[in-house]
């Protein structure tokens, strides 16, 4: 095994000792590792100061490890100017090749630019936490707790990995440093935006809520690295010449894979339920399972919030269903369309965020969605509510809308799957757009079709039958 | 040593290289000719296991260029178009990395480096940073990296194209060198000349595909004609003219000058000679007029825009 990584550290070895040559980074990484700490401290110091005249002390309190945490990632976003000056910078100067006609394995290639993207601004970055937690010893200001420290240094490890494997992915996309650095945008920005709300659990949170941010890092670090691993290939890094932005390459891919050779429609939805959904079934599992545990978690979350009905309470929401009734007459098409929205609206939501976090934060809204029934569920069967009752204000849309919400999901997931998937022969783009049309397939074909049923049931049919039960 | 059956790359729908086929043995320089985009590059990129052929295969040393990558690599010296040298490194640095990765020894690697530098003028820039070296420095360090593993097939692009004409001579006789240590070469360049005097067979490639792949000899014959001879007279010829034998035919006459072209210069030769000196014509040399590769490449090229056109 060493053997087999001794390689990977010799390209390690020679970045690194590149890297420390260069003062274009040693300069930067020095002022955020010695002088910004001590302006951290500085105003930690004022803020502390200025809270504590207010007795906000709590504020204070959380003030002190989030700059640590501010210290920490500031030399770490240098990772990701190395890293892409690493991959494909290399790549530019065309002294990639020379390396890829060496016996090197593409993975211990891989490794060693990752590991040398990786320890030397993880190092400043430790480095200049030092400095700052030093400076507070010697403002007498008191440290963060033990596990919040550890806490905080895992994260700076997974933002780092994640930054430097996110680049990756944009590397071999691009063949100059200037196109890698406007790709670099799909990388900055979801962790300007990650930081963000770190900090806000941080603050308004607890701090072992960061663990779960820590946890979904740690799953978006290992699907970024595999989808890496997966397109860094020798093939790939020589094959593409130029970043010409070709739009019937595009259209043509997508159009393929859209209708998948079909004639007509009855053959693609012969193609859609044979293979398409075939090849969805892994997904559809994971994501019914993850829905369900979503909605067992909402259901526990009674414990912890529990809502007692009066029954003035109940004669209220008897009340606002018999007026939902009259607002949504049969036949009225507009609350139908309103409902819809709003659903495909969520489904955008998941494809959004599943793009962006290779399917990982995709299956969020299903699983808040869901969670929220769960406790709502439990909020009713608590307060003595029939369980006919509390079916009835699910079930009859519930049965559509659901298995469509699952499926889009699931669709979701995929595709990010598939990034991460070798696929010899593609690129990163082709394989993105392959699976870009496959969710377009799925949604165009049963989703939105099934969502608009659910959506008819749910403003023409459910208030009904939830009056009906409910007398 | 190298050998390529029906290689063929496509890019989605771009052809890049189509059937080729060509096999260079050991002590043998091949040298593959064409235009820029002819598919040079991605011909060496296949044999290099750098692409995966859409069709055909290729063996290098015995390896098979697709399933034994990894052996393929250590049997093979590869110039490339750009030499990917890293600035802020210094020969004796960069060396040593590259012989790490071709998992050489300390002590090979410093002996190695050393003997290569030497022999390429390079002993006194060991320590000088690549990014203060010149084009021609660049390109022989180049050459000394792909040659550290000591490898038994050399793939070199344009060996000598930035090269001052010392350098280059330097370089041109390490290849014939190599040759003569068994080493199997395929050589990529524009250089006719260079061509010419290094290569034991030409393979003319063009649009992906190989137009021609002979000795530099027998396609000057195949391209050119018959060889041409020249006799040159001390006096005017007064309009003589000889008894032109069967398989000889006169292509060009001047004041003191004749030039015919042979099918059997060994047995028509001595004829022509023997009718000029029997006419009492004074003749100073009686020689092969010299036919350049670049003229048989031109006439490749040609006739292959010809057969499109016609097409």
């Amino acid at each position: 095994m060493i053997e087999q990584i001794q390689p990977a550290l010799v390209i390690a070895r020679r970045e690194v000792r590149d890297q420390l040559r260069d003062w274009r980074i040693i300069f930067p990484v020095a002022v955020l590792t010695v002088f910004f700490p001590f302006l951290m401290n500085f105003t930690a110091q004022q803020m502390l100061g200025f809270v504590n005249r207010y007795g906000a002390d709590i504020i204070g309190e959380r003030l002190i490890p989030f700059l640590l945490m501010i210290v920490g990632f500031f030399p770490i976003s240098v990772s990701l100017v190395i890293a892409l000056e690493s991959f494909v910078g290399e790549k530019e100067r065309g002294s990639i090749e020379p390396l890829l006609n060496t016996p090197l394995k593409d993975w211990q290639l891989y490794l060693g630019k990752l590991l040398s993207s990786t320890v030397p601004p993880l190092f400043s970055s430790f480095l200049g936490m030092s400095v700052y937690l030093f400076g507070l010893y010697l403002q007498g200001i008191p440290w963060p707790e033990g596990r919040v420290l550890f806490l905080i240094i895992i994260l700076t490890i997974v933002q780092a990995v994640v930054m430097v494997s996110g680049a990756v992915v944009v590397s071999s996309q691009a063949t100059s440093v200037r196109a890698a650095n406007l790709l670099a945008s799909f990388i900055i920005i979801p962790v300007a935006l990650l930081v963000q709300g770190e900090s806000i659990l941080m603050f308004w949170g607890t701090y072992s809520t960061l663990w779960w941010a820590v946890g979904g890092l740690v799953v978006l670090a290992v699907l970024l690295v595999r989808v890496g691993l997966a397109h860094f290939q020798r093939e790939e890094l020589l094959g593409r010449e130029i970043d010409v932005l070709n739009i019937r390459w595009i259209g043509r891919i997508f159009w393929r894979s859209f209708t998948g050779g079909a004639k007509d429609i009855l053959e693609w939805y012969r193609l859609l339920f044979g293979v398409t959904l075939r090849r969805l079934w892994p997904a559809i599992l994971i994501v019914t399972l993850l829905a369900g545990i979503a909605y067992l978690l909402g259901t526990r979350l009674i414990s912890q919030f529990f809502i007692e009905l009066d029954a003035a309470s109940l004669a209220e929401f008897e009340k606002r269903v018999g007026m939902l009734v009259q607002a949504w007459p049969l036949f009225e098409f507009k609350p139908v369309l309103a409902i819809w929205w709003h659903n495909v609206r969520v489904l955008l939501a998941a494809v959004l965020l599943g793009w962006f976090s290779l399917g990982v934060l995709g299956v969020l809204p299903l699983m808040l969605s869901l969670g929220a029934a769960g406790y709502l569920m439990a909020v009713l069967s608590v307060n003595g509510l029939p369980t006919m009752q509390i079916v009835a204000f699910v079930l009859p849309h519930g049965i559509l809308e659901i298995p469509a919400a699952i499926l889009a999901t699931a669709s979701v997931l995929q595709m990010g799957a598939w990034m991460g998937t070798p696929t010899p022969g593609k690129t990163v783009g082709e394989v993105w757009l392959t699976s870009l049309a496959d969710l377009a397939k799925l949604m165009v074909g049963i989703v939105l079709p099934l969502a608009f049923a659910a959506a008819l049931i749910e403003a023409w049919i459910t208030p009904r039958v939830v009056m009906w039960v409910m007398r | 040593m190298i050998k390529a059956e029906d290689l063929t790359k496509h890019f989605d729908t771009f052809v890049a290289v189509e059937g080729v086929s060509f096999h260079v043995q050991a002590g043998e320089v091949m040298v593959l000719l064409g235009p820029n985009g002819a598919g040079k590059t991605t011909t060496v990129r296949m044999l290099t296991s750098i692409l995966v052929p859409t069709r055909g295969r290729a063996f290098i040393n015995g390896y098979d260029a697709v399933q034994q990558a990894d052996q393929v690599r250590l049997s093979i010296g590869v110039l490339t178009e750009h030499h990917g040298l890293y600035g802020r490194m210094n020969a004796e640095e960069y060396l040593d990395f590259y012989g790490q990765l071709y998992r050489l020894d300390a002590h090979t690697r410093k002996t190695r480096s050393s003997s290569l530098l030497e022999r390429f003028g390079l002993e006194n820039a060991y320590r000088k940073r690549l990014g203060e070296y010149s084009k021609g420095m660049r390109q022989k360090l180049a050459l000394v990296r792909a040659l550290l593993h000591d490898p038994p097939v050399l793939l070199l692009d344009e060996p000598t194209s930035a090269m001052d004409p010392e350098s280059a001579r330097m370089v041109r006789d390490a290849i014939v060198s190599l040759r003569s240590k068994d080493r199997a070469i395929l050589l990529c360049t524009h250089n006719l000349v260079e061509a010419e005097e290094l290569a034991d067979k030409v393979a003319i490639i063009r649009q992906g595909s190989i137009l021609m792949c002979d000795t530099p000899a027998r396609l000057k014959s195949t391209l050119l004609g018959p060889v041409e001879f020249q006799a040159t007279l001390a006096a005017d010829l007064d309009g003589w003219l000889p008894d032109l034998p069967p398989g000889v035919k006169l292509i060009g006459k001047g004041h003191n000058w004749l030039r015919f072209q042979v099918d059997h210069p060994e047995v028509t030769n001595p004829i022509l000679l023997r009718q000029m000196l029997e006419n009492r014509l004074q003749v100073i040399t009686f020689q092969e007029a010299p036919r350049s590769l670049e003229q048989a490449y031109l006439a490749a090229v040609t006739q292959a825009d010809e057969g499109i056109q016609n097409d």
